[in-house]
């Protein structure tokens, strides 16, 4: 067996706890499918047979009523519960499962929309015996109005900064601006093998990683590291070359002594190793390929810790993980599969006018003189006459009295629009109840029981 | 083969209809097993009745233009050719329309067939007692026989890419064996539209699922990294390729009812069509697989599978020591009798033999420069040049243009091989014949060092026969941000080549280092009975 899948259900969407207080991230319906859903297909659609999910049991109880799940997704989803509340990161998750894992991995978010090859990202894993290879893609400006939001959108969100080498797929260089409080400092042992290297910061990491299964070995002995993202990506990407693992030589760089201090504190060695070494050895040495040209160094400046990267130019990669994203992926979603936009069972009357870019969900009913435009409609909702809806996402179990002018919004599930209520880029949680002839702007209606405690 | 097949067959059928008794879904591997049986089984009725009309067919082809439901001509026809059984083997996709021919043949077309075949019994029974008589004269051909039964020698596939008949047939194959078919890419030049051209960003992974589960991990992965030139160069090659039958090899277990000779043989077929759609297997690949094949059909039937996988383990280990290790201690030795102090040797490309020469010359002292002779695109002599100066020994690097420039100075030119023909030429990098031929016109000794696991028993006296095509994008150019050839698909009268091999005639080379002595080209042959003999 070459890759095991894993899939990781269990985040919070903390980023978005409007949407999320009652439906978990992981089956917020995007494009009327699950979340999961969208990266479960793509796994599928490349040929994996089995999938190890790793999530909360509110969670897995929904994956098994969902129509959706059950029918389309063929695979053999082996589900593992973790607790809720506990704060257990994706390292966490990692090393819980650590017993399963057999071979090389693939870890995949919940929360990734993408069109990708996936074949471009486990190619340089494969080609180049890589310990870690991942996906980015370059960052899209989300152009629709978010409802709740009031002003401009802050330019605050924590930059990431990526330095890749000439090629653009060797990982150099991984920080984010959090963590760099004065200023961007580069080693100086990565200077003199890679005097090239490119800095980016407008790239999104799309949570998909391909991992030797010697790091979650190495997962299960550092307890320290919890997040893979956060913590253990960015001590592989400094480990590629780290001192201990390539050369003898001492050197007296203060910054050097710095980063060696960081790295004691994980003292057990990540040991990447094969069966055959000296065969694989010589047939390196006897090869004619070098991945650099200008020193003296061999393929790899002889380094056995590599990182590559893959950056998507075109093609689609969201992570729905903020209200923008979600309602972006909303929109284009439904693009990437050739379904028809009315559900077979959803009860239309003649009279309405839906635009093409609409999505209607089962059992819909739709009655007359409504118009729907750009709209995402979920299962089991019920749109009375005389009902605009424009550009908005209305989920599961709604109910759209007469009249209603709904423009730019989200509604959670199970709400209930009054009669004549006029909604400009609101968001409505779930269950609320909008009474008759409200009129409300930009303006995020929740119960008081989701109102944060301060 | 067959015979066991036979036997095999209907144990396996009760393994595989217990399993649906219970009630078990059949899993991939039942299915591939149960088409097994059901070929075998069309194979054994097929045999029985194609016995009979297998010779009179063979006569046949000769006396009448060949059906194309007939067998097709896949064994040369020799007098000792023991015959039927292994021609059946390899084209079981042609097997359905060959029994409706049967019942066509009218009482007249048998008797024909029966008054050929005892016509060419008689003639070959002749043809024997001439040949006694005529081994004093070497050169005569075995006239009588091949009149009436001419040796019809296959062209191997991949020389015949513009033949669409063949192409059907390849990817019939690969249909069979699950494996995608990689398909050619931009105009090829009409004097090599025989081969086939690649394109590097259209790997064969594309299509293949990603967590690989018909052909091995590690076969996988070797296939990307010769389809992308990680691994290059003809002892790498081998090695890495000897390295990943290792892995297969450890992780293989046997399935219930088969033996291990024969099936771990049949598993290591389509890894081989699979590495060769990356990347056409080179001649040392080819020994190589060889020599692996040879060891696993004769592992004695009761060994058991753990002693077995680890004798072939030990094989393998013993085959990269014997035949690249040893063998390059040994050339190396033999060629430091060769430099003397004060020379200036001439390098083409990056050759790992002629470098790993150098350094160990250079080791005991000898007082030498070399000179490195590069061409595009690959651009392979500046890893030469790094690995040579950093063992301190003093280059110079020039472009093959300037070859002749150059070579007033130099004292002796060392050329690496791919491949040794049958008839003494060299198969070599691209510009290999171009230096061979320049250094003749200067006078100056050619040597080439190969050892004798490349020697292969092919025959070619020109470079455009067989021949393998790199991607032609690889000879486009971005300087100063401009890329002239970018569109070069749009403009029809346009082609780019970008060749990989060619053969230098024996005339230019002086002496061939090997493993076994220093012999002059012409005897190629001799090493190549000899090793026949010996094994």
């Amino acid at each position: 067996m070459e890759l095991q899948a894993v899939l990781m259900a269990a985040g919070g969407g903390s980023r978005m706890t409007d949407l999320t207080y009652n439906t978990p991230k992981a089956m917020l319906p995007v494009g009327n499918k699950p979340l999961m859903w969208y990266p479960l297909n793509l796994l599928e659609r490349v040929g994996f047979e089995e999938v190890i999910v790793i999530t909360t049991k509110e969670v897995q109880k929904m994956m098994s009523t969902d129509p959706k799940m059950k029918l389309d997704v063929k695979m053999k989803l082996d589900v593992v519960c973790i607790q809720e509340d506990g704060d257990m990161g994706t390292a966490d998750a990692l090393r819980h499962i650590q017993q399963k894992i057999k071979t090389d991995i693939l870890v995949v978010s919940c929360d990734l929309i993408t069109d990708v090859a996936l074949h471009e990202v486990v190619d340089l894993f494969r080609a180049h015996n890589a310990t870690l290879a991942m996906l980015m893609s370059k960052a899209h400006e989300f152009t629709e109005t978010v409802p709740g939001q009031k002003g401009k959108k802050k330019t605050g969100e924590q930059r990431d900064f990526v330095g890749v080498d000439q090629s653009g797929k060797r990982l150099l260089f991984m920080a984010n601006e959090a963590d760099l409080e004065d200023g961007l400092s580069i080693r100086k042992s990565i200077m003199r093998k890679h005097p090239r290297m490119h800095i980016k910061t407008g790239l999104v990491d799309a949570h998909l990683y391909c991992l030797k299964k010697a790091v979650v070995d190495f997962l299960a002995d550092n307890k320290s590291i919890s997040s893979i993202r956060g913590e253990l990506l960015p001590y592989l990407v400094r480990k590629q070359f780290s001192k201990t693992i390539n050369s003898q030589k001492v050197k007296d760089d203060t910054e050097d002594q710095n980063q060696i201090k960081n790295d004691g504190s994980t003292n057990h060695e990540l040991l990447i190793s094969s069966r055959d070494e000296p065969l694989l050895k010589l047939a390196q040495e006897r090869s004619c390929w070098n991945d650099h040209r200008g020193d003296m160094s061999e393929a790899y400046h002889g380094g056995k810790l590599r990182c590559y990267v893959h950056i998507m130019d075109e093609g689609l990669c969201y992570r729905v993980n903020t209200l923008a994203a979600y309602i972006e992926a909303n929109r284009l979603a439904p693009k990437l599969f050739e379904e028809p936009a009315v559900h077979p069972s959803a009860v239309i009357s003649e009279r309405c006018q839906m635009g093409s870019d609409s999505i209607i969900g089962a059992l819909c009913q739709v009655a007359d003189k409504t118009s729907i435009k750009r709209s995402t409609i979920g299962n089991s909702t019920t749109v009375k006459e005389k009902v605009k809806v424009t550009n908005s996402i209305i989920m599961h179990g709604v109910t759209i009295e007469e009249g209603c002018n709904i423009q730019g919004s989200v509604i959670c599930s199970n709400a209930v629009i009054g009669r004549g209520a006029d909604l400009k880029y609101c968001l409505v949680g779930n269950g609320q109840r909008i009474e008759q002839e409200a009129e409300r702007t930009n303006e995020v209606i929740v119960g008081t029981d989701q109102l944060m405690e301060i | 083969m067959a015979d066991s097949g036979e036997t095999g067959g209907p144990v396996k059928k009760d393994g595989i209809q217990q399993a649906k008794t219970e009630g078990k879904e059949l899993t991939k591997e039942e299915k591939q097993r149960l088409r097994k049986e059901k070929k075998q089984q069309k194979k054994s009725k097929e045999k029985k009745d194609e016995k009979a009309s297998q010779e009179s067919e063979k006569e046949k082809k000769p006396v009448s233009s060949a059906s194309p439901a007939s067998q097709p001509p896949t064994q040369p026809i020799t007098p000792k050719a023991p015959s039927a059984v292994p021609t059946l083997v390899p084209v079981p996709a042609s097997e359905t329309p060959a029994p409706a021919d049967k019942p066509a043949k009218s009482k007249a077309e048998m008797k024909a067939e029966r008054r050929a075949r005892q016509e060419a019994e008689r003639a070959s029974k002749q043809g024997k007692k001439g040949e006694v008589g005529q081994q004093a004269a070497p050169g005569k051909p075995k006239a009588p026989p091949s009149e009436l039964q001419p040796v019809v020698k296959r062209l191997p596939e991949h020389v015949q890419v513009d033949n669409p008949e063949v192409l059907k047939k390849l990817a019939k194959k690969l249909e069979r064996q699950q494996i995608p078919l990689r398909s050619d890419y931009g105009y090829k030049v009409s004097l090599f539209s025989h081969l086939h051209q690649y394109s590097r960003k259209a790997p064969l992974t594309q299509q293949l699922s990603i967590p690989s589960t018909v052909i091995h991990p590690a076969i996988v992965r070797l296939g990307l990294q010769y389809s992308q030139g990680i691994v290059a160069g003809s002892n790498a090659r081998s090695v890495a390729l000897l390295h990943a039958f290792k892995q297969v090899i450890r992780d293989y277990t046997t399935p219930p009812n088969e033996e291990l000779s024969r099936d771990l043989v049949n598993k290591l077929k389509p890894y081989i069509s699979f590495l060769n759609q990356c990347r056409p297997l080179s001649a040392s690949m080819g020994n190589a697989i060889k020599y692996i094949k040879k060891e696993i059909s004769n592992i004695p039937s009761q060994c058991k599978e753990e002693e077995a996988k680890s004798k072939l383990l030990n094989c393998i280990d013993r085959y990269i020591d014997e035949k690249i290790n040893l063998a390059a201690k040994a050339i190396a030795k033999s060629s430091i009798e060769k430099i003397s102090d004060g020379d200036v040797i001439l390098v083409y490309g990056c050759s790992s033999l002629v470098n790993h020469i150098l350094c160990e010359a250079f080791e005991k002292n000898r007082k030498f420069r070399v000179i490195v002779v590069d061409s595009r695109p690959r651009l392979e002599g500046r890893e030469a040049l790094r690995r040579l100066v950093q063992r301190g020994i003093s280059c110079t690097y020039v472009l093959i243009s300037a070859v002749s420039y150059i070579l007033p100075e130099v004292s002796k030119v060392f050329l690496g091989a791919h491949a040794l023909l049958a008839n003494g030429y060299v198969m070599s990098r691209v510009g290999t014949s171009q230096i061979a031929l320049v250094a003749k016109a200067f006078n100056v000794p050619v040597l080439v060092c190969c050892e004798t696991y490349k020697f292969c028993e092919r025959v070619q006296t020109d470079s455009f026969v067989s021949n393998e095509l790199d991607d032609p994008d690889d000879l486009i150019v971005t300087r100063k941000g401009k890329t002239q050839l970018e569109h070069w698909q749009e403009v029809p009268s346009l082609g780019l080549l970008n060749l990989v091999y060619d053969v230098t005639p024996p005339d230019f080379v002086d002496l061939v280092i090997t493993d076994l002595g220093m012999i002059p080209c012409t005897s190629v042959p001799v090493v190549l009975r000899v090793k026949n003999v010996d094994q």
